[in-house]
């Protein structure tokens, strides 16, 4: 799992069978210190609550496709929740 | 498998059922030195690691699942030793 913000949506009204009414995300992934890293990716919401600049937490590639409510699906990448929030701990 | 520290916690309150009473923990991936790779995970844990301990990490879908006895859980990375020391070359 990384985190990633979610920047905007994309609407499809044609898509694959098993993706119908699947809200999907346009995430960029975060490093460790919730700084952009790397390309932006559309997610699959697999919580369906997941709104614009949220902090989320999201799987890729098969884990994707199972995180979803019905597996196998055709997505490479998923949100399967939100962040409240990322806690430093201390050694 | 690979080496980390626990370096923070994730909070969630909306999440996918298969999280729920689970620690996710925020790992940032080390390499042989001990030195920081720039790149992190959050795993799920399964071993009770704790803030500033190194672990291990298994980031491999099928055996995570196996891990946690959750056959359909959308779940890679996961925390399943403290490490005590590494010696390398020894």
């Amino acid at each position: 799992m990384h985190l990633a913000r979610v920047t905007g949506t994309v609407v499809a009204s044609t898509i694959t069978p098993g993706l119908e009414g699947t809200r999907l995300l346009i995430l960029q992934p975060l490093d460790r210190k919730l700084k952009p890293k790397g390309s932006a990716v559309v997610a699959a919401d697999a919580v369906a609550m997941a709104g614009p600049d949220e902090l989320v937490y999201y799987v890729a590639s098969r884990e994707a496709a199972v995180a979803m409510p019905e597996t196998f699906v055709p997505v490479d990448h998923a949100v399967i929740g939100i962040a409240d929030a990322v806690h430093e701990v201390e050694s | 498998m690979k080496i980390g520290r626990i370096t923070g916690t994730v909070v969630s309150t909306i999440h996918l059922p298969i999280i729920t009473g689970r620690r996710m923990l925020l790992v940032d991936l080390m390499d042989l030195d001990g030195k920081e790779t720039g790149d992190y995970v959050i795993a799920i844990d399964t071993v009770d690691a704790g803030a500033g301990e190194t672990v291990l990490i298994l980031d491999e879908g099928t055996g995570a699942r196996q891990v946690l006895g959750e056959p359909e859980a959308p779940i890679r990375a996961v925390v399943v030793g403290i490490v005590d020391e590494v010696a390398v070359g020894a």
